[in-house]
């Protein structure tokens, strides 16, 4: 156990595990992850798949909101825009998963670059309201394109395929979801270690410094919206093959918001909160659950309430995080890491 | 030639809806810089407390109307003060997000208590119309562009000549300043807070009446204001009036003529695509002040 952070080299610096012990943690972590299908039940599967849907969108939101300084509030609508990419590409032409999915990224990248150009001229708060805007007018596509989206009624997604494999039950599609969600999660991770990545936070801290230093600050900012959106595009996507079935009313504002949340919970500018967020926000409803369930015997009401507890329940959170935690649970996580890195003599 | 007059009237109507929530919001965000999601929210909630407060038998409508008032002022100050106050100098997001977290601890509240299904809204206006020219017009759309108009007025003069007016806009201006001219500035967050919520409630009032029935819906106007509040300048009183008058015709003319021809819904997106519009050609809107910035 080591006791102090004493750096000598800028390789030490840079590295995403600060000790083999760290790297030990992380390979156990997912080792015991990668065996979850095997004693977890169908329902417990299907959450944990969401939440690894859910660390994707999360990331990608990350990067561009929490890295980038860009806020967004656009998310549902590359998320659908990746879901129905899918629905078309899978359905229509019978496409492997393995080219869909980047495929769909891909088109919520370009979408979400479209989108980004209003950056060229808006910061802030503008921007928010151009991606609010961006969002009634995907949604609006959505429904009314009915030849591409089927609109209200949605469209039915074939099960994700390769070669001969259909990935159908839950416990087969975790073997799709989780891979790609920790491929993008170490890219994310080593992106902010490269020249770009770096950009991204120096117009974040300071945008005419920035510019200073001879970033091209519109550039990494439509980059930064590429890249946010091709990961919501993933997530999508992945989202489309698990429901198989999607409409126009599984993608409201109320999902980009839900995004917001996870990492204004988990943790702006942090990879670690964007997970522990998604975590805590796919898990706060099915707690909840839980909770109204094994209550409802003592309280018969409670149960056709339970939309707007789960309602309130994420709203308290959002203001009591900002209030008390605004640095999110990434933060705590340092604060507890740090004690213990000490322990007996932290002070 | 009368159904592009009727599309035009219900725009003005509407739009004079819009120009009011508008103008809680471009008041909350002139003087404190907050741009608040949850107007919408506050809105429903007004009309749902009048309803409750007349539908409970003994109270007629007028003391039923100033109690609501009443209450939304007493919201919104403790709004500001539980939930605001402790954000002042933190990041945009932060202050946009908990915006968003209050509007959805309001929609849980109004869905908590009252449902989720349209409850009726008593008649406030006789409902045989006046025709102007070959138009009828229901009463109840002339009494809320009164109102409007009224109200406006009111708060135009108030910021005028008021003394808290005035102290509102130099706290707008700046808040260093007016801290040392002895304005308290948590007052005018409180007092902001307040206006804004009460011209919500007399909007979710008037939309009620206007309809005959509140339901959650109509939440979704505190969303629509913001292309309302970025065409006018969201620093300007005059901005929201002009912009909710223009964006209600805008969307009425809009959905009368290409809902036929892209198969309806244009007037909920309408809004939204002239909101990009705005932003790209004039981002700080027809009145608003101009920050010059490099972006």
């Amino acid at each position: 156990m080591r006791c102090g952070d004493f750096r000598t080299t800028y390789g030490a610096d840079m590295a995403i595990f600060e000790t083999s012990f760290a790297r030990g943690c992380v390979g156990a972590f997912l080792l015991l992850l990668a065996i979850v299908p095997v004693f977890a039940t169908t329902y417990w599967l299907d959450v944990v798949n969401r939440i690894a849907i859910a660390v994707i969108g999360a990331v990608g939101l990350n990067i561009l909101t929490g890295f980038t300084g860009q806020i967004s509030l656009g998310n549902a609508a590359f998320l659908a825009v990746g879901a129905y990419s899918t629905a078309a590409f899978s359905s229509r032409w019978n496409l492997p998963c393995l080219l869909v999915i980047p495929m769909s990224g891909l088109i919520a990248a370009l979408i979400g670059m479209a989108f980004g150009i209003p950056s060229l001229r808006l910061k802030g708060l503008y921007l928010a309201m151009a991606t609010l805007a961006a969002h009634f007018i995907v949604e609006f596509t959505a429904v009314h394109w009915e030849a591409v989206t089927g609109g209200v009624n949605g469209m039915s997604v074939p099960a994700a395929r390769l070669f001969s494999l259909a990935f159908e039950s839950d416990r087969s599609l975790f073997y799709l979801i989780l891979p790609v969600a920790v491929l993008l999660v170490f890219f994310a991770k080593n992106l902010f270690r490269t020249k770009v990545g770096k950009a991204f936070i120096a117009i974040r801290d300071q945008d005419i410094s920035a510019e200073v230093m001879g970033v091209n600050v519109f550039k990494h900012k439509l980059m930064s919206f590429a890249v946010s959106s091709f990961y919501v595009g993933v997530a999508g996507s992945l989202l489309a093959y698990q429901a198989r079935i999607i409409s126009p009313e599984n993608f409201p504002l109320t999902v980009g918001i839900d995004y917001l949340g996870m990492i204004i919970i988990g943790g702006m500018g942090s990879i670690l909160g964007s997970i522990l967020g998604a975590i805590f926000i796919t898990l706060l409803p099915e707690l909840l659950r839980l909770l109204s369930g094994a209550a409802g015997g003592v309280f018969p009401g409670l149960v056709q309430l339970f939309a707007s507890i789960k309602m309130g329940v994420f709203g308290l959170a959002i203001v009591l995080f900002l209030i008390f935690e605004p640095d999110g649970l990434a933060a705590r996580w340092r604060t507890i890491k740090n004690y213990w890195k000490l322990y007996p003599f932290s002070y | 030639m009368e159904f592009f007059l009727q599309l035009v009237i219900n725009g003005v109507v509407i739009g004079s809806i819009y120009a009011l929530v508008a103008l809680g919001f471009v008041i909350i965000y002139k003087a404190s810089s907050i741009l608040n999601f949850a107007q919408g929210e506050l809105l429903v909630l007004g009309a749902y407390i009048c309803l409750a407060i007349t539908s409970s038998g003994h109270v007629p409508l007028p003391a039923a109307f100033v109690l609501t008032l009443l209450f939304a002022a007493t919201l919104g100050v403790a709004l500001e003060r539980v939930i605001l106050r402790p954000l002042i100098g933190e990041p945009l997001i932060s202050v946009i997000m908990v915006t968003l977290g209050l509007s959805s601890i309001l929609r849980a509240i109004v869905q908590g208590v009252w449902g989720t299904d349209t409850k009726p809204f008593p008649a406030v206006f006789p409902s045989d119309p006046v025709m102007v020219g070959p138009v009828p017009i229901s009463r109840g759309y002339l009494w809320s562009v009164g109102c409007v108009a009224v109200l406006l007025l009111v708060f135009t003069s108030f910021f005028r000549h008021a003394r808290a007016g005035i102290a509102m806009r130099a706290t707008a201006f700046s808040q260093q300043v007016a801290l040392s001219m002895g304005i308290s500035v948590r007052r005018i967050f409180a007092l902001s807070w307040s206006i804004a919520a009460v011209v919500s409630a007399i909007g979710g009032i008037l939309l009620g009446s206007i309809r005959g029935g509140v339901d959650g819906s109509l939440a979704f106007i505190g969303l629509k204001v913001v292309p309302v509040a970025i065409l006018g300048g969201l620093d300007s009183v005059q901005g929201a009036i002009v912009g909710g008058v223009v964006i209600g015709v805008l969307e009425n003319l809009s959905g009368g003529y290409l809902d036929p021809i892209l198969g309806g819904g244009v007037k909920e997106i309408a809004p939204f695509v002239a909101l990009v519009l705005i932003l790209m050609v004039k981002p700080y809107g027809l009145f608003g002040k101009v920050h010059i910035e490099r972006v």
